[in-house]
């Protein structure tokens, strides 16, 4: 298809709309309502329904309606939204149901403001609900991926029968890049499990209660099992330049794109710096870090937060090598200049290592 | 042995034995002269006399009812507290044809669910409501529920309820009567044989409502919870009689069930092949891609003037006329605390290599279109590079860099010249082709034509651009005389 200038906000839309997806309810909030803008102006005329909901408890209940009658659907919001969002997610989890969550992220806490920022990561990947689950969570770093990502994401979300979130940060929703979408709209046939009022599915229900302690055991068990073949087999993640790096930089979302410029930047240099981009904050690509910490020295993290992707950095690479941190937030981004200086110090402190194999434990 | 003959047998819709409840399969979790059975048999008795038993979804929330789905053989949801009715609203948007139940309690309903209720009965979605008040928290053991009268004694109001701390109950047919949505709000109550009998007709009307298409139905049935209120079943039901229905007076509250029309069945969707159209997603047959560069270039630009000067509209025509130029662009907004204020500005990058940053720090070309603009902006431009600015002059106090090639062209004032001062940003566009030669003039015009939907503003910003071009092209020939 020929490629389209799009925002990223707008470019979800239309990707949901080509993956199938006929269902959208949510609020608006910056910097993520021109999705509900466009969810408005596309679904109606798809054959797909748009409710602006009465808030983001509401949306995400009714997204819980529609995953239960069977047809894709999704909502999207940014911090505030998404935390009322958590207590929905949490029965979307235990009852085992599809659905797409969009989170364009702002500042916080509280109201913040709507200006970019990387602090979800903990209410959104180490989840913000209660109980034993997870959802996983895509992160683009471009308009296209915006647009691919969700498409993956209802494809996850179908596969795995659990909610799935494309976190993005404020830039990546609100800036424009051409788009190549997919040529064909996705055919959805109705699941068997949904309770869709007909009379071949009139025996299901759906449901997060289990009353007895073993049932629900048995179920927390199953639902793990599927958190951990997502771990085997749904991680993904770039790698650019990282593989003889000494200082492998890791970062999502814009943030990535700053470090990539930097790493370029570097490599022309002659420094060896690389970047590791996880595309699946969960499952995050724990392995892929042991794997470079084998010929890394160091790495460093780059958030718009406080430091809140650091702690998966940190608990995948097991204390193998130290992790350097380098964040701004509020708003604020990290500059080029800023991200090069941070890399240059932690490239000075620390003296690249020759590792003997038996240090190394893969 | 006295013979009976069974009058009412056990409804189809009832499972025969409760396989989910687990243990005692042939009798419910109810207590004893429950309200919530009796509420289970009307409901399951109006499905089966109305023959939409394969057609309905139950939705059963948080309450002692949300085991509903022990009981009714049909299509079950079980819903968080209180969300009921949102469950309800879009498993029925995504199924017309289905017939969708909201069972609620009162706390369900009435205290934390009071949002979704109201909003469900405000669009006037088609979906059935019963509402099953026994003034009391029920599941939880006996807390004081929003529609627990004023001096009763629960849990959480040992010293009965007192109106200055807990308020006076809620009269929910009452408050959802204020609405012009809902078509059908009626309250009943299980307190005699006769107010059964009411309320079995009121729960069929309600689902023959949805049936009908005719929108938002709810019926609220006053019952009774023995254990809780610590009475027998028998002493229970005379409380619903003589006591709630003193505080919530039975009756209907809307009936709007003649006059409504059905609703519109929801608009067809389109033929697969077509959605791409709609979208906006055209194919890429026959488009020529365009000829590339042959030298590398890399553009880094930043636009940035008022909110209201086209600002960002101008970063977009640039990003476009790129892309339509065959080359790699980016286009970031500064968006934020910044566009109260009433500036404005965006990132553009226009280029032949792949983009890593779409931010530019450091700028090569700066459209300034106001003063602050310029002042913010021009310390961060790099050597060599271009800054265009909005004016007859360069402001005094900003200090001309030489490094940089500098240009002052009024371009709001030539745009007012054209009559529209608001296409002082093209004007500006037309002035920086000129002087870099950055972008070819049918990549723009592609452009234009893509973005500009009026023909009157596209023939404006046409000439705008011609202007543009002009005054730049005057201004260097200036400076070539003075060079000379
Ligand atoms: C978010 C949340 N808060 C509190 C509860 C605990 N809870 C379960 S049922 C209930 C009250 C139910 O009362 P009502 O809706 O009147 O139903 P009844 O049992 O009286 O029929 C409460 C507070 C819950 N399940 N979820
Ligand atoms: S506690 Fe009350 S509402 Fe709950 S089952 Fe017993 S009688 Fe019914
Ligand atoms: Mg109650």
């Amino acid at each position: 298809m020929k490629p389209q200038l799009i925002k990223g906000n707008e470019a979800v839309v239309k990707a949901a709309v080509l993956a199938g997806c006929r269902a959208y309810y949510g609020y608006p909030i910056t910097p993520a309502s021109e999705i509900a803008e466009a969810a408005a102006y596309y679904f109606q005329q798809t054959g797909g329904h748009f409710i602006q909901a009465e808030s983001e408890v509401a949306s995400v209940n009714m997204l819980y309606g529609a995953a239960s009658a069977g047809v894709r659907a999704m909502t999207a919001s940014s911090g505030p939204g998404i935390s009322l969002m958590q207590e929905g997610v949490s029965y979307l989890a235990g009852a085992e149901l599809p659905c797409v969550i969009v989170d364009i992220t702002r500042g916080g806490p509280g109201l913040g403001n709507i200006a970019p920022e990387q602090s979800d990561y903990r209410q959104v990947v180490k989840i913000g609900g209660h109980g034993c689950y997870r959802v996983l969570v895509l992160a683009p770093n471009s308009v296209q991926e915006m647009a691919d990502l969700t498409t993956l994401a209802f494809d996850l979300a179908d596969e795995y029968l659990t909610p799935v979130f494309v976190m993005a940060d404020g830039f990546i929703g609100q800036m424009m890049e051409p788009v190549t979408f997919a040529s064909e709209v996705r055919k959805v046939t109705t699941p068997d499990w949904a309770v869709d009022g007909t009379a071949e599915r009139r025996k299901n229900l759906v449901a997060s209660i289990r009353i007895e302690a073993d049932d629900l055991e048995k179920h927390i068990l199953h639902l793990d099992a599927k958190y951990k073949r997502a771990e085997r087999e749904a991680v993904r993640y770039e790698a650019f330049m990282a593989e003889d790096a000494d200082l492998v930089l890791v970062a999502y979302g814009i943030v990535s794109r700053i470090c990539k410029s930097v790493v370029e930047q570097l490599r022309g240099e002659g420094l060896k710096a690389g970047l590791l981009r996880p595309i699946t904050l969960y499952p995050f690509p724990e392995a892929k870090i042991r794997q470079l910490a084998r010929t890394a020295s160091v790495f460093g993290c780059v958030e718009m937060s406080t430091g809140q992707m650091i702690e998966d950095v940190r608990l995948s690479l097991e204390g193998r090598k130290p992790v350097e941190f380098y964040g701004r937030c509020g708003g604020n981004i990290p500059s080029e200049e800023e991200v090069l200086r941070f890399a240059r110090e932690v490239l000075k402190r620390s003296t690249p290592v020759v590792v003997s194999e038996e240090v190394v434990h893969g | 042995m006295a013979e009976y003959k069974i009058l009412h047998d056990k409804s189809n819709c009832f499972y025969e034995t409760y396989e989910r409840k687990g243990e005692l399969r042939n009798q419910t979790h109810y207590c004893p002269g429950c309200g919530h059975g009796n509420a289970h048999k009307l409901i399951a008795q109006a499905i089966e006399q109305l023959g939409i038993q394969d057609r309905t979804i139950t939705v059963s929330p948080v309450g002692c009812g949300v085991f509903a789905y022990y009981y009714l053989d049909t299509g079950n949801i079980q819903a968080a507290h209180g969300r009921a009715a949102a469950v309800a609203t879009a498993a029925k948007r995504s199924r017309p044809d289905s017939i969708v139940i909201s069972y609620q309690g009162d706390g369900d309903l009435a205290a934390i669910g009071t949002a979704e209720i109201l909003h469900a009965a405000n669009r006037g979605e088609n979906i059935t409501v019963f509402f099953v008040n026994n003034g009391i928290y029920g599941m939880t053991g006996g807390q004081l529920a929003p529609t627990t009268p004023v001096g009763a004694k629960s849990t959480t109001s040992p010293f009965g309820r007192d109106a200055h701390n807990d308020g006076y109950p809620i009269k929910v047919c009452e408050l959802l009567s204020a609405l012009e949505a809902p078509v059908y709000l009626e309250r009943v109550a299980l307190g005699t044989t006769k107010q059964i009998m009411a309320a079995s007709r009121a729960v069929k009307k309600a689902l023959e409502n949805q049936v009908k298409g005719l929108g938002f139905s709810l019926v609220e049935i006053l019952s009774p919870c023995p254990t809780i209120w610590k009475l027998s079943p028998v002493a229970a039901q005379e409380r619903v009689r003589d006591e709630m229905a003193a505080i919530f007076p039975i009756g209907v509250y809307r009936d709007r069930t003649r006059e409504a029309q059905p609703y519109p069945a929801p608009k067809p969707a389109p033929p697969a092949e077509q959605i791409p159209a709609i979208l906006g997603i055209e194919s890429a047959e026959g488009v020529i891609e365009a000829a590339k560069p042959d030298r590398p270039v890399d553009w880094r630009i930043r636009v940035a003037g008022f909110g209201g000067q086209g600002v960002l509209m101008l970063g977009e025509v640039l990003a476009e006329a790129g892309l339509e130029a065959g080359l790699e662009v980016s286009w970031l907004p500064s968006y934020g605390p910044e566009m109260r204020s009433g500036t404005s500005n965006c990132h553009v990058r226009v280029g032949t290599h792949p983009i890593a940053s779409p931010l530019v720090t450091k700028p090569n070309v700066l459209l300034a279109l106001n003063e602050p603009s310029l002042k913010k902006f021009l310390p961060t431009v790099e050597p060599g590079g271009w800054v265009l600015y909005n004016g007859e002059s360069i402001p005094e106090g900003i200090q001309v860099r030489g490094d940089v090639n500098m240009q002052a062209i009024p371009f709001t004032q030539l745009a007012d010249e054209l009559g529209e001062a608001k296409a002082g940003n093209i004007v500006s566009l037309g002035a920086l082709l000129e002087l870099t030669g950055m972008l070819r003039q049918e990549a723009v015009d592609h452009a234009l034509a893509h973005l500009v939907k009026s023909t009157r503003w596209l023939e404006i910003d046409r000439q705008a651009l011609k202007a543009g071009r002009r005054a730049a092209h005057a201004r260097e020939a200036e400076r070539a005389e003075v060079c000379q």
